[in-house]
């Protein structure tokens, strides 16, 4: 499903290289999670892939399903099936969250082409789906994150995730700024999307995330790398020794 | 102090060019208006409120032509029941207007007033447009009361069941129309006025608007897409205690646009709201210039103004909130923003305050910015292609200005413009 091979990439502005060789492949239906200090080029990664300007790849590739991510604008990638559930969902206020999920939603099925959900169609599933992650109608109605709690934010990125079904989930730090209870409703919001045909990249810098969200396949990216990929008794390592001991190991 | 020698030469010889109707009633105010104008001169790019706006085309004789513009869109405002006054090039046109009655209303033509003697508006004609010409001068407001030709007077005593229309046709190419209007809402009177209309090539209007105590007026205007027009507009609004004056103007294109307005907050506890949104698109120059005096205790005033430009557009906002000694508890607030969409586009703004009470909260902002590149990147990165997503974030832009309309329904006809206007590209 998702392959990344060699892939450099360095910020566009100062001469920086932050990404220097990461090989990575999700198949469907698996769960990978990305661990690794601060600054080790995690963020950078969902960012790249998404298609975040202000990147750029000096080599390497990154394909989803044979097709050429990086050659895609990132509304393109959201319609090939990728989605990013961002770290700091964004503010934007004057849109209306549910006039911006319809329009999200409209745009990937018009780019499939396939015909636009009805509205009551629409009004149905996105009921449904909110429900299911304790998310109220009066959020719904409000400007896109605006005012949101960080937890309603996350809730938010999920209820989006579910809404749109993409192919390849990458997750950047759902859990940061979320308490336990906000934890296991995001992290049931994500493990009811599992499912054979959808692959996840769930990155996170503690383990408590995955306790949750069980995961197939743990790496640690350390310096723009990937140094070592396990089972998932790789991140309840980190929990108990963090990352000296495995980057010592690694060098 | 004489004029400089300059500005005397373009007066005159804008002057030459016009005649003062026989107005009988009015006819004293006319002369003490052009007596005024003689005094201060047109405006020149010298003179410090019109800096940003080059006043030659307002000023120049003859009116520069400008194309009819011809477009098979639906007129605005027709999905509302109204009653239409039709103005075609400044002229009253009695066929294209529905009959003038309606209750709750009188509304008269202006050559009329004097014939039926209706008081009121012979002894507003000019005098809040005189008032209003200190601390700041508008001349072509002056001009304006010396020279209209037409126009209406609207009296509202009761609460009308439907707004009244005021729509500007354009239909010759050379058109210099000036028309002067006079409202009065009475105690507990309450109507919506809307304007809508390119007028004219050029077009020169007064609306002066009494409000007496507990009276309220919504106003909503959309001035006319059509690219070659030119526009200077003045609204002099005088508030008494508990009123509420809430308005607001949507300009999409014109060549050049000046709206002005003065509003003097006279009575206690009033209510004063200005709006307008506009987007502009290549020669294309929009100037809103807003003077609000308080002069009373516990008044309310808002002024926000949201532009957005593109392709070398310019807007312009000149805001002012004057609140005078004793005036207090004021609550003043002004934003003026534009969303600058290239980088030949271009927003001047000068935001002012000028306050001699001291308990009062007033706060003013002006911003000038591009598409924000992280709501940008947000929204493509959920699917939503570059275009739509650039049109949605510039509606949510201007949604500040258009939700200071208070009915529903007309704000969101005007969202559905300026839809058009985005999906138009022009």
């Amino acid at each position: 499903m998702l392959e990344i091979k060699n892939l450099h990439v360095k910020l566009e502005e100062e001469d920086k290289q932050i990404l220097k060789g990461v090989d990575l492949t999700v198949d469907a239906g698996k769960v990978h999670a990305i661990m690794g200090p601060n600054g080790s080029g995690k963020s950078t990664l969902s960012y790249v892939l998404s298609g975040r300007d202000g990147y750029d790849v000096t080599e390497g590739t990154a394909t989803l399903d044979g097709e050429d991510l990086l050659e895609m604008e990132p509304e393109e990638r959201a319609a090939a099936g990728v989605f990013l559930a961002f770290q700091y969902p964004v503010e934007i206020p004057g849109v209306g969250n549910m006039i911006f999920l319809r329009t999200a939603v409209n745009a990937q099925r018009k780019a499939r082409g396939q015909g636009e959900l009805s509205a009551t169609d629409f009004l149905k599933e996105v009921r449904a789906k909110a429900k299911a992650l304790k998310i109220d109608a009066e959020m719904l109605k409000r400007p896109v994150n605006v005012g949101f709690s960080g937890g309603e934010k996350k809730r938010n990125e999920i209820l989006q995730m579910a809404m749109l079904e993409p192919k390849m989930c990458i997750l950047d730090e759902t859990d940061s700024g979320l308490d336990v209870d906000a934890m296991k409703l995001v992290a049931e919001g994500v493990n009811a999307l599992r499912d054979e045909g959808r692959g996840f990249l769930v990155i996170t810098h503690y383990q408590r995330l995955l306790d949750h969200i069980k995961p197939d396949v743990v790496h640690i990216m350390a310096e723009g790398r990937i140094v070592k990929s396990g089972g998932p008794e790789l991140a309840l390592e980190v929990e108990h020794n963090g990352y000296a001991d495995i980057l010592a190991e690694v060098n | 102090m004489a004029l400089p020698q300059a500005k005397q030469t373009v007066t005159e010889e804008r002057l030459a060019s016009l005649t003062m109707p026989d107005a009988g009633c009015t006819r004293k105010a006319r002369e003490a208006a052009l007596e005024r104008l003689r005094q201060m001169g047109l405006p020149s790019r010298r003179d410090e409120y019109w800096k940003y706006t080059r006043p030659d085309t307002l000023v120049s004789p003859d009116a520069p032509p400008a194309a009819l513009f011809v477009t098979d869109e639906p007129t605005m405002f027709h999905e509302f029941d109204r009653l239409k006054v039709v103005f075609v090039d400044g002229v009253f046109s009695p066929e294209e207007s529905d009959e003038l009655s309606l209750e709750g209303v009188t509304i008269d033509r202006l050559e009329d007033i004097c014939c039926k003697d209706i008081h009121w508006a012979k002894e507003l004609y000019g005098v809040l447009e005189a008032n209003g010409q200190s601390p700041v001068q508008h001349p072509l407001a002056a001009l304006n009361t010396a020279f209209a030709s037409d126009g209406v007077a609207i009296h509202v005593t009761g609460k009308p069941s439907k707004p009244i229309s005021l729509i500007y046709r354009h239909a010759s190419e050379t058109s210099d129309a000036i028309l002067h209007h006079v409202v009065r809402v009475e105690s507990g009177a309450e109507v919506t006025i809307l304007e809508n209309g390119p007028a004219a090539s050029r077009f020169n209007k007064c609306m002066e608007i009494d409000i007496a105590d507990g009276g309220t007026l919504h106003h909503v205007r959309a001035q006319g897409r059509d690219h070659q027009r030119r526009a200077a507009t003045h609204m002099f609004t005088r508030m008494g205690q508990e009123s509420v004056y809430k308005s607001f103007t949507l300009t999409v294109n014109g060549v050049l646009t000046r709206n002005e307005q003065v509003v003097e907050l006279t009575g206690d506890d009033a209510v004063a709201h200005v709006a307008g949104a506009c987007v502009g698109d290549g020669e294309f120059h929009h100037d809103d210039t807003v003077f609000v005096t308080h002069d009373a205790v516990n008044c309310e005033s808002r002024q926000v103004f949201k532009k957005v430009l593109r392709n070398g557009a310019t807007g312009v906002f000149q805001g002012k909130i004057l609140v005078k000694e004793g005036a207090q508890k004021t609550d003043g607030y002004q934003i003026s923003q534009s969303l600058l969409l290239d980088d030949d586009s271009q927003f001047l703004a000068k935001p002012e305050l000028e306050i001699y009470a001291d308990d009062v909260a007033c706060s003013h902002g002006s911003t000038s910015g591009a598409i924000d590149e992280t709501a940008l990147f947000y929204l493509r990165s959920r699917g939503v292609p570059t275009r739509e997503a650039t049109d949605m974030l510039t509606l949510a832009f201007l949604a500040e200005a258009v939700e200071e309309i208070e009915d529903e329904a007309l704000a969101e006809v005007i969202v559905s413009r300026l839809q058009d206007w985005l999906a138009r590209r022009r």
